[in-house]
């Protein structure tokens, strides 16, 4: 039995260990804002925090996560409204929006870390994240957006 | 069908007033429990509507011939007529727009009722949308060829514009006064006279039984009187994109549902040998292995078939699907190798083609030219890779059939799955849920027609999930093509021949066996409706057979069209000693307007891109503003260091001109970043502006991803490639910093938006390439042929 925090919620997994983290929010938890893309960990569309920091859910083996603390998009603000949320809406970065949680879970990591991160920061820590419809450029804009407001 | 580029012709829960409730239920649809089941008059497509819309209030249905109040009494089954477009209101003044088209990252769901309901003159805030199901009766729902702006913006303005001639005549009646003395006003109508308001809800018992207001008398608002349409506004779906609530194909969950991971063929027709289901059968959570016959090739929007494990949950399916052996046949196209291909294809174009635009004599141009510039151009498969992998989930049970995906085309999605399991129409519901990306890829229904096969098989609602290899090697691809021009230069450097020769395995090959090529009509995306100014030409298609299925990828044939002829155009300039844009806009010469189908077009198809030739001819002063629009913007002409350069490129597709100025930097190892574009487009009139910029902002990117990174390829018939580890996309590091997006905003007929900005971006990057290293690239993705550039000799940039 492996028993672990989801968005503030105590949790217990009694399934197949190896399942990865992934399949359990969506499975059996229906936290369906966490995508699949690749499964390898080359599209960041399952991204959410362990301990703090952000992770690839198709990574992560129910296994390995006796105890941890697990964080999706819909945890990310109570309300919606983190910093980056609101920009991203300002912004009206999404297109068809598949990808956008997992790019907001990895942002808000990059500033927890880095509360006013150079374009460099922002092109290192998005850039195992896709987006096919090439919303990049309004992505860089609405981080920057939201440090800015945070400072 | 018109297999070219579209099927033209062919055929969430909220709050009261919250703008941030909407989609909070998980399952809008099932829980609709509206059905008007008194109302056996009513037929299907109209019963539908009113099941999503819900019962009460004001609905109004727009369609061919106008706008009808739909009351159940005078409708019958038997009238043919099929509205597209429904506005309800309800009696507390809420308005809810059905969106008859798919939203996949375009903006429709937040530009089609932005323009109704600024027609309406209603509250944003009191505006509401829901998705169509597939239905017959919305007309077209087929979300492709850019059409949903251009084909039903008049049908938009028409509902709004009922609605708000009704809201007035009913408050004039109730006030006893004349209707020229009332106006509507953000969800009330005012008495200009006295100030006196009353709210559209209040207004719609009155308006359910008075006279529709004539066709004569509805205004369309004037520019000066639109509050959105051509302006911004927000996207309506933000708040659950952003928090991880918007229900896409495979977040739709039902209760007893299974998950199925299906082994397709690895050959294009290969059959199943033999199945070992042992090892699968024992994985913990797997259930049932079931066959899925293969469908004959070539299938058109027919599963491929294979062997699908079901089991209790996705990676209980995953694990099962791994441990099953299956064995298949080599299949008819086992011997189907991209390299042989190639030079097959460039063998195909070596020789004379079937004319789509034939002018003048090229033949004797091209040997009289004081100078003559040949090229070739290749471009390889290309998959679509949208974000979301397909997924789709079907329960079938008492011989109906429900289904929900992520779905480009309801409707074929609906028949395809009446024809494949053998049952009628009408027993068959598609709910459109959003489409995580799409790209052409999700307007095939093959994914759907799996889940409701293994629905039917097991007994229970079925999750089919594809994987992303699945999706990377099984899907309908991009066409491979070669190009090849010719052209001649008089002494002054003005073109005087141009010989245009293509080949590529055409869409139609999924629809019809054996195929020997594309047709000349497939030209007219963007190969043989150019918009220069030479009198001797010919526009030729070669043959090319297909070995896989090839599907409608964004923009179509334009992306090599845009590629070949973007490049050719720029090494004419080099070959003349002139600047490339001003070369440009010599090439598309003298002021004129043209109908293109009456001007040297062999056997013109009936329409262009689904609309009359005649309605969209050729401008080219509006091509030449957009060429000029970006030289301006860009700075073009200003000098940049070595390793940078800028590139230039024009091309007309999906009725809409553009126009891209690409400014590169290729690093010493090869690597091509992108640090400003310049983008000019003419599309008419541009109802989102906004989201007609971010289509442009993403059209540039999938285009780098074209150009740069992305090659489908084949050995023994199978897809080298698996997923974006070797499949390789535009990511944020190469993405442009600035993209400086001009929309050159007028009255004229709307073109498209979503596919026209990536064919000119093609050739644009290749240029700009060209421009920053002297090589010349030819043959795509460019991946590393650029490594080691800078201590490389500088080519003379023609062949």
């Amino acid at each position: 039995m492996i028993t672990l925090t989801v968005n503030g919620t105590r949790r217990s997994f009694d399934g197949d260990p190896t399942m990865p983290l992934l399949w359990y929010l969506r499975d059996e938890l229906a936290l369906t804002g966490t995508k699949y893309g690749c499964g390898i960990a080359q599209c960041g569309a399952c991204t959410v925090h362990v301990a703090g920091r952000p992770a690839r859910a198709c990574q992560l083996k129910m296994e390995t996560l006796q105890g941890a603390v697990v964080t999706t998009i819909e945890g990310l603000h109570p309300t919606g409204q983190h910093p980056l949320q609101e920009a991203w809406r300002e912004i009206d970065v999404p297109q068809c929006g598949f990808c956008q949680p997992g790019q907001i879970m990895q942002a808000a990591g990059l500033l927890k870390n880095k509360p006013k991160p150079t374009d460099q920061d922002i092109d290192t820590a998005m850039n195992g994240h896709i987006c096919r419809c090439g919303t990049y450029p309004r992505i860089r804009a609405a981080i920057k957006a939201a440090a800015e407001k945070q400072s | 069908m018109s297999a070219l580029f579209g099927k033209h012709g062919k055929h969430g829960k909220h709050g009261k007033h919250g703008k941030h409730e909407r989609h909070e239920s998980r399952l809008p649809w099932v829980s609709s429990n509206t059905t008007p089941e008194s109302d056996e008059l009513v037929d299907s497509g109209r019963r539908s509507a009113l099941k999503i819309l819900g019962l009460g209030g004001l609905v109004l249905a727009v369609g061919p011939g106008g706008v009808r109040r739909l009351d159940a009494a005078a409708l019958t089954a038997a009238d043919p007529w099929n509205p597209h477009v429904y506005v309800k209101i309800a009696d507390d003044g809420i308005v809810t727009i059905l969106c008859h088209r798919s939203e996949m990252g375009q903006g429709i769901r937040t530009t089609m009722p932005m323009i109704i309901a600024d027609e309406m003159e209603a509250d944003w805030s009191n505006c509401r949308v829901e998705q169509a199901d597939g239905e017959e009766k919305y007309g077209s729902q087929n979300t492709d060829g850019s059409t949903s702006i251009r084909a039903f913006l008049p049908q938009y303005r028409e509902a709004g514009a009922t609605v708000r001639a009704l809201m007035e005549d009913a408050a004039a009646k109730e006030w006893g006064v004349a209707a020229t003395e009332v106006k509507a006003e953000q969800h009330e109508v005012v008495h200009t006279a006295t100030g006196r308001r009353k709210s559209f809800g209040s207004l719609v018992a009155s308006a359910r039984t008075m006279a529709m207001p004539a066709r004569e008398r509805l205004r369309i608002k004037s520019p000066a009187e639109r509050r959105w349409q051509g302006k911004a506004m927000r996207s309506i779906d933000l708040v659950p994109v952003t928090t991880g609530k918007a229900v896409y194909g495979a977040d739709v969950i039902l209760p007893g549902m299974k998950v199925a991971m299906v082994v397709r063929p690895p050959v294009w027709g290969s059959k199943v040998v033999s199945v070992d289901d042992s090892a699968a059968l024992k994985v913990p959570g797997v259930e049932k292995v079931v066959r899925i016959p293969e469908s004959p090739i070539p299938g058109a929007f027919l599963p491929l078939g294979g062997v699908a494990v079901v089991a209790k949950n996705t990676w209980a399916a995953i694990r099962g699907r791994e441990a099953l052996k299956v064995t298949w046949d080599a299949g008819p196209h086992a011997t189907y190798e991209s390299k042989a291909y190639k030079a097959e294809l460039e063998a195909s174009v070596a020789k004379p083609g079937a004319p789509g635009y034939r002018t003048g004599d090229v033949a004797a141009a091209l040997a009289s030219g004081a100078r003559t510039v040949k090229a070739s151009y290749y471009m390889p498969h290309l998959s679509h890779a949208q974000m979301e992998p397909v997924a789709a989930i079907a329960n079938v049970s008492n011989g109906k059939v429900e289904a929900w995906a992520p779905t480009q085309s309801p409707f074929d999605a609906r028949n395809t799955l009446a024809q494949y399991l053998k049952v009628e129409p009408a027993n068959v519901t598609v709910h459109v849920t959003l489409l995580g990306g799409a790209f052409g890829r999700k307007s095939k229904p093959d994914f759907v027609c799996e889940a409701a096969f293994l629905s039917r098989e097991v007994g229970a609602p079925v999750r089919v999930q594809w994987t992303r290899e699945d999706d990377v090697r099984n899907s309908y691809y991009h066409s491979v093509a070669a190009h090849r021009l010719e052209a001649s230069l008089d002494a002054s450097g003005k073109v005087t021949g141009w010989l245009h020769r293509s080949a590529y395995p055409t869409i139609s090959s999924v629809f019809a066996p054996n195929l020997p090529g594309p047709t000349p009509d497939e030209l007219i995306n963007g190969a043989s409706d150019v918009p220069w100014d030479i009198p001797n030409m010919s526009v030729e298609v070669c043959p090319a057979v297909a070995h896989v299925r090839i599907g409608w990828f964004r923009s179509v044939n334009a992306i090599h069209h845009g590629f070949a002829i973007g490049s050719f155009v720029d090494e004419l300039a080099q070959a003349a000693g002139k600047d490339s844009a001003e070369f440009l806009l010599q090439l598309i010469g003298r002021d004129r307007v043209v109908d293109q189908s009456k001007n040297g077009m062999v056997e013109p198809p009936k329409d262009y891109y689904g609309a009359a030739w005649t309605d969209y001819p050729l401008d080219t002063v509006r091509a030449k503003n957009v060429v000029r629009t970006v030289m301006e913007k860009s700075g073009w002409g200003t000098k940049l260091p070595r390793g940078r350069g800028r590139g230039i490129a024009v091309h007309r597709s999906f009725l809409s001109y553009v126009a891209m100025v690409v400014e590169v930097e290729v690093l010493p190892d090869g690597t091509v970043l992108v640090p400003k574009a310049t983008v000019a487009v003419d599309a008419g009139f541009v109802a989102n502006p906004d989201r007609a910029k971010s289509q442009m902002e993403g059209a540039l990117i999938m285009a780098m991803s074209n150009t740069l990174h992305s090659e489908i390829s084949f050995a023994q018939g199978r897809v080298v490639q698996s997923n974006y580890r070797d499949y390789q996309v535009a990511r944020m590091r190469a993405a442009p910093r600035t993209v400086d997006v001009h929309i050159l905003q007028n009255e004229g007929m709307p073109g498209g938006i979503g596919e026209p900005g990536v064919p000119p971006a093609c050739g644009a990057i290749a240029n700009a390439i060209f421009a920053a290293t002297g090589v010349r690239v030819r043959e795509l993705p460019v991946g590393r042929q650029l490594a080691g550039w800078s201590t490389r000799a500088t080519e003379d940039g023609s062949s």
